[in-house]
């Protein structure tokens, strides 16, 4: 067992301390400390499996037969389509990255409700990167210690030299960070080919140029900044957080009152001086990439990344006090702890009303739309009926309806389709690209259709004077694939009179 | 400057502002958010030396760039135009049998066709080249003077009844009531006589259909089918331009009917002209 005095003490300030705020306050810099303990290592695993997906999804491959591209995913905008794996979305199907957002939405609340911002702490774009950076900078200039005395000392080659290889490397991976993200939204090989060789499209060279930019500054200098003053979710997640929410709580009731100097407490009789089990090392702070001092409570700027239960846990093992002074706990946890009952199992805050009731909506979303996924149809027919004029007499006294049918083949194959109408007895229609060939009701008229594409036709449907009816009537076009046994019908109108 | 009170709790200067005793913190800003706002300032003075942006009493500052918005839209329609010139160089030097038959050809030749029509026949033949009384509907198979492309192509360039064009398409029914050639009672048998050829009842032994052999069928023929050569009309079918109710019809017969048409060969250029004959013949009444 260590003795406290030998722990080291440091002296630092938590940013936003009562009285240390100035009018048109400068950004104080934040040194974090390195830090090591199981929350750090979790960070490590989902820093390297978040950036693991990001960098290693668009090289994917996905055979999609000879009509489609073969990644796996792939945002074609150039040609109108959404490639996900097995999916494949055409713009009219959007809803279902609608429906993704919402699913992201409410999961965001369910997790927040449990486990308070671990959004924020973990998995965050920023939070990611910012932890890159500081590895860049940790590796480069040394830890904490280091950094401090190298931004005081004047400048000399040294100085210039660690800080020169760390812009370069920080901006090596804002590079990378942005290059990877254009390679989602075209074929990575040959787009990463066509970058290097000046070939690729101005649009890659600027959303690099853009993302380079963000990830450099957001990353590199203003970090902790861009989650308090920019970021919408402190606000907005922090008011999704209720008495039981895991949050990173500091255990006041076990530390205070705080005691740096125990050593002078040495021959005192223990019962006689209050001493709590901090020993207000200031090493909670110190390791905060947020500069915050946890044992103020909970505040806007935590972003619950519990590298403090880390470092304080560090601490207590060498005091030789029990880990947890700082926890995750709820607020429920702590307020039993602090009146010195139990503490519940705190599994139940897992299946409480709140979280069931976004897990039911989560899974709603979720079921729904993989249902609407599997039976969704690769064939669609869209009329369109003319507008202006609604309806055309001819002078054998007939009357004509125009109509755009648009009919989609979603499919990366060529198809043979039947379109036919049904629904007017003694009508025929008449298909103006093929020709003058009648089409009367319940025949069909056979259509070659290419692979992924949208076929306009428009058509003519005449009922002769003798059969017009009294008033509108609807009808039918269908238009079938037996290939697929896709089949498809869209109900439209018939005018007979002028408005 | 009198000193601003001091929260207690947070240590940070108040506004001064309270409200049922909660009062306003005044928090300072981050710097490099004061630094952005300052940016802001000199891009926005920048931006007023290079753009258009103070209004004076009569004008406004131009700018040292020379932009324009209208400039700009003057540029991006001879853009367009630029874009197009090959096309319609084509569309100027090919047939219109051969426009209709090349495919991206005739799509332009329409959609220029549809975007000239709505300047300038809207006004007569409605925004869906429906017509009105008087004015023809061009969706349908019923053609004054024919449905053929060329036929359409010609009438659109020369006009009809007008009279500044030498090649104009010209047609005189004579006024058969005013000018006293049949009396009242006669152009209500033959009003009568012709209304019963649209309904496919005439009956030719009728006074009518004997006033009709006499004065009518020259020009409208014997059954009353119409003779394009002379834009007269067909009387045994459906599509009336005026009215297809007696008292129209004898209308028709007692003034005549005499509506013009303009020629647009001396308003529009060759290439419009042909693309709107393309359209024309495209909305479903088109003939071959």
């Amino acid at each position: 067992m260590t003795k406290p005095s030998q722990i080291e003490q440091f002296d630092v300030q938590a940013v936003n301390k009562a009285g240390a705020k100035k009018l048109f306050a400068a950004a104080k810099k934040i040194y974090p400390k390195r830090v090591d303990g199981k929350f750090r290592q979790l960070k490590w695993l989902i820093m390297t499996v978040t950036l693991a997906i990001y960098y290693i999804t668009p090289w994917l491959r996905w055979d999609r037969g000879e009509f489609a591209p073969d990644q796996a995913v792939l945002v074609d905008l150039a040609n109108r389509r959404f490639y996900f794996f097995f999916i494949e979305i055409w713009p009219q199907e959007f809803f279902y990255v609608a429906g993704l957002l919402i699913m992201a939405g409410i999961g965001l609340f369910l997790v927040t409700s449990v486990w308070g911002r671990a959004w924020c702490g973990y998995t965050c774009p920023q939070t990611v990167w910012v932890d890159l950076f500081l590895v860049i900078e940790r590796a480069i200039e040394g830890d904490r210690n280091a950094r401090m005395k190298l931004d005081k000392a004047s400048w000399n080659f040294k100085k210039f030299r660690m800080k020169l290889t760390k812009h370069i490397a920080w901006l090596l991976v804002a590079i990378s960070t942005g290059g990877a993200w254009i390679f989602y939204f075209a074929d990575a090989p040959s787009l990463f080919v066509s970058f290097f060789t000046l070939n690729a499209p101005f649009v890659a060279y600027s959303t690099v140029a853009v993302l380079t930019a963000t990830t450099y500054i957001f990353g590199g200098f203003m970090r902790d900044q861009v989650c308090t003053y920019m970021c919408p979710w402190p606000r907005i997640q922090a008011a999704m957080l209720d008495e039981e929410s895991l949050v990173v709580t500091y255990n006041d009731y076990r530390g205070e009152p705080r005691t740096a100097h125990r050593k002078k407490h040495a021959n005192d009789d223990v019962s006689q001086v209050p001493m709590g089990d901090c020993i207000d090392c200031n090493k909670c702070v110190v390791v905060c990439p947020m500069g915050i001092d946890i044992r103020d409570g909970q505040q806007m700027e935590c972003i619950t990344c519990a590298l403090c239960i880390d470092a304080c846990d560090s601490v207590m093992e060498k005091v030789g006090k029990p880990k947890g002074l700082i926890s995750y706990a709820t607020l429920k946890e702590y307020d039993q702890a602090a009146a010195g009952k139990p503490v519940q199992n705190s599994v139940p805050i897992l299946f409480r009303p709140r979280t069931l009731i976004y897990s039911a909506i989560w899974c709603l979303v979720g079921l729904s739309m993989l249902f609407v996924l599997a039976t969704r149809s690769r064939l669609d027919v869209n009329v369109l009926h003319d507008r202006n004029p609604l309806m055309v007499q001819l002078s054998d006294g007939s009357v004509r309806n125009g109509y755009i049918v648009k009919i989609l083949n979603m499919e990366p194959k060529k198809h043979t389709a039947f379109l036919s109408f049904q629904g007017l007895p003694e009508g025929f229609m008449r298909i103006e690209q093929e020709g003058t060939r009648l089409v009367k009701n319940g025949e069909s008229y056979k259509l070659m259709l290419e692979p992924d594409v949208l076929r306009e036709l428009k058509i003519y449907v005449t009922i002769p004077q003798a059969s017009l009816p009294k008033l509108d009537q609807a009808f039918k076009f269908v238009a079938e694939i037996p290939a697929s046994e896709e089949y498809h019908e869209t109900t439209t109108k018939f005018h007979v009179k002028k408005y | 400057m009198t000193k601003r009170p001091i929260d207690d709790i947070t240590g940070t200067e108040t506004t001064g502002h309270e409200w049922d005793g909660i009062r306003e913190l005044d928090t300072p800003m981050p710097r490099w958010w004061l630094i952005t706002f300052y940016i802001t300032i000199a891009w926005s003075i920048v931006y007023c030396v290079l753009y258009p942006a103070i209004p004076l009493i009569t004008s406004n500052t131009k700018g040292t760039l020379g932009y324009s918005s209208r400039g700009e839209l003057d540029k991006s329609l001879q853009q367009a135009r630029d874009a197009q010139t090959g096309l319609r160089d084509k569309i100027k030097s090919s047939s219109l049998a051969a426009i209709i038959t090349d495919p991206q050809l005739f799509s332009f030749a329409k959609a220029g066709g549809k975007a000239a029509f709505k300047v300038n026949c809207v006004q007569c033949h409605g925004s869906g080249a429906e017509g009105s009384i008087g004015n023809p509907n061009l969706n349908d198979d019923d053609w004054l003077w024919g449905g053929k492309l060329e036929e359409i192509h010609q009438t659109i360039k020369h006009g009809v009844r007008y009279e500044q064009d030498d090649d104009t398409r010209l047609s005189d029914m004579p006024a058969f009531g005013k000018d006293e050639l049949l009396d009242k009672n006669q152009i209500e048998q033959v009003a009568d006589y012709v209304l019963s050829l649209s309904k496919n009842s005439a009956d030719a032994s009728s006074t009518g259909a004997q006033i009709f052999a006499d004065n009518c069928a020259s020009c409208h023929g014997k059954t009353g089918a119409g003779d394009r050569s002379v834009g007269a009309p067909p009387l045994n079918d459906q599509i009336w331009l005026y009215g297809g109710d007696k008292k129209t019809v004898m209308e028709s017969i007692h003034n005549s009917r005499k509506a013009v048409m303009p020629a647009w060969t001396h308003r529009l250029d060759t290439e419009t002209i042909k693309q709107l004959a393309i359209y024309v013949h495209s909305l479903g009444g088109g003939e071959k």
